[in-house]
């Protein structure tokens, strides 16, 4: 039998996903060029001003550095705050190609 | 042996909470509301009630705290008035959709512009559609006897109070109130369990976004949709009659008094003519049904004492054979009547009643009503349904012209 809820007030167990998989509110999509992302240039966790400012908290700050498209929003914070310009968003359509 | 003690309104609403053993006050203070949680400020003060008492800037931070410490579990109590209570109107609607038992008493004030202190029932009854459960005291031991009650009726429906009183008629007029013994509200009222148990351990997001379809969690379980959580705090409120009924009774079990639960009577077995109206207005109305009665018109009166959830069904037992029907109140829905008048009509629809019901705004910004005023008004009415008239509306004391 389908479980039924049973909270008398909207709430929800915290785990990923639980907003839904924002990734499908995207329309631009950051590509990030690695040959210009300071960390991976440097070689040397570095710089993760986009793990920062990311507002959604989808940026892991590694080597390289990686953006979960399931959750990003496509807001380009992460390519407007990029010292390097090493992202750049890129229109869904081409995305694609 | 009973404890009697000369009080004002306020000061029995603070008993009221100090008997309760609330855990948590939070309050911002307006006139004619703010002795009660002074007095309660002082207990707290003095160690008398082992209470957190939480200063803030305004009443809308007053609810968010009342929010957050009934999430928390605690039990909870404010007071205010008027511009206050408006003020709150945003947060009402969170404590009560998330289904807070937080009880406020609203010391009744009418509502600006132009300024007034003095008292209507404007500031509650704007508020009607929060969903808040309402009650409306008529004299200062009710005011008492129904803040315990709320406690209760409120921790078991998981629905918000509002006890509702008029200011300076009630607030600041002292009258004998009998002070419950603390262990037998003890009995009365058990300690306050949580909807849902917050623990580090086990998590929960509160009130997310939600949307308007139902929605499976990460877990696989399907949640409500908003309508769906709506419905259930409709329901709530619809079956909380019988808990207050319940509530009022066990109450008048232990301590020998019954507030009469939905709505209270006087004199209405053979009434030809049915005064409504709700908080101190009704407590005159009596007094006016036996100015009638002398005068050879058999009167009654009907105290409405919970406004929301609406007493439907005692409303239609009580008016349907009623030949006339006179509702006085302290508040006007602009650009239509009075609300109790609106609502004991609706209540009728469908019913089989065809009495008239006149309609009279009585008392706004505190001008005074006497009996005797409410008794002339009956009969101008029972005059003018005589002559065919069925639908008035007066504004009583009013220049109107």
């Amino acid at each position: 039998m389908e479980l039924k809820d049973d909270n008398i007030s909207a709430m929800c167990k915290p785990a990923v996903g639980e907003a839904g998989r924002t990734g499908d509110w995207r329309d631009a999509t950051p590509v990030i060029d690695h040959s210009k992302c300071i960390a991976s240039v440097k070689n040397r966790p570095a710089c993760y001003l986009c793990w920062l400012y990311c507002p959604d908290g989808i940026v892991t700050a590694g080597i390289p550095v990686r953006i979960d498209l399931e959750y990003c929003k496509g807001c380009g914070i992460c390519a407007e705050e990029c010292p390097a310009k090493a992202i750049t968003m890129v229109m869904r359509e081409e995305a694609g190609k | 042996m009973s404890n009697v003690e000369i009080m004002t309104g306020n000061q029995a609403a603070a008993y009221g909470a100090k008997l309760s053993k609330v855990q948590v006050i939070s309050a911002y203070p307006i006139t004619p509301s703010t002795p009660v949680t002074e007095i309660i400020a002082q207990w707290v003060e003095k160690g008398e009630l082992k209470a957190e008492y939480i200063r803030v800037e305004s009443e809308h931070s007053v609810m968010a705290v009342c929010v957050s410490a009934s999430t928390v579990g605690a039990r909870v109590f404010t007071a205010t008035s008027s511009h206050g209570l408006l003020y709150m109107h945003e947060q009402l609607h969170w404590a009560a959709g998330s289904r807070l038992p937080i009880v406020l008493c609203c010391v009744n004030r009418a509502v600006g512009a132009p300024w007034s202190i003095f008292n209507d029932q404007q500031d509650s009854i704007a508020q009607r559609d929060t969903g808040w459960i309402q009650i409306y005291c008529r004299d200062n031991q009710e005011i008492l006897d129904s803040v315990i009650q709320a406690y209760r009726i409120a921790e078991e429906v998981y629905c918000p109070v509002m006890v509702c009183y008029d200011g300076f008629v009630l607030s600041h007029t002292i009258m004998p109130v009998e002070i419950p013994d603390a262990e037998r509200v003890c009995r009365f009222l058990p300690p306050y369990k949580p909807h849902t148990i917050l623990s580090p351990e086990d998590p929960r997001n509160i009130n997310p976004v939600i949307f308007p379809w139902q929605r499976r969690d990460a877990e696989g379980i399907l949640r409500d949709g908003y309508m769906d959580m709506r419905w259930k705090l409709q329901h709530a409120l619809e079956g909380s009659r019988e808990v207050i009924i319940k509530t009022c009774r066990d109450y008048a079990e232990l301590f020998g008094r019954d507030q009469g639960g939905m709505l209270w009577t006087y004199r209405t077995e053979d009434a030809e003519v049915l005064l409504a109206a709700m908080g101190s207005i009704a407590t005159e109305a009596t007094t006016a049904a036996d100015i009638l009665r002398e005068g050879g018109i058999r009167a009654g009166v009907v105290g409405i004492r919970v406004y929301r959830p609406f007493p439907r069904g005692e409303v239609r037992d009580v008016f349907g054979k009623a030949p006339a029907i006179v509702v006085f109140e302290k508040n006007i829905s602009y650009g239509y009547e009075g609300a109790l008048c609106a609502d004991i009509k609706a209540a009728l629809y469908g019913a089989g009643s065809q009495a008239p019901v006149h309609n009279f705004i009585a008392g706004l910004g505190g001008r005074d009503v006497k009996a005797r005023e409410l008794a002339e008004a009956a009969r101008s009415s029972l005059a003018a349904i005589a002559a065919g008239n069925s639908e008035r509306q007066t504004w009583l004391n009013c220049a109107t012209e």
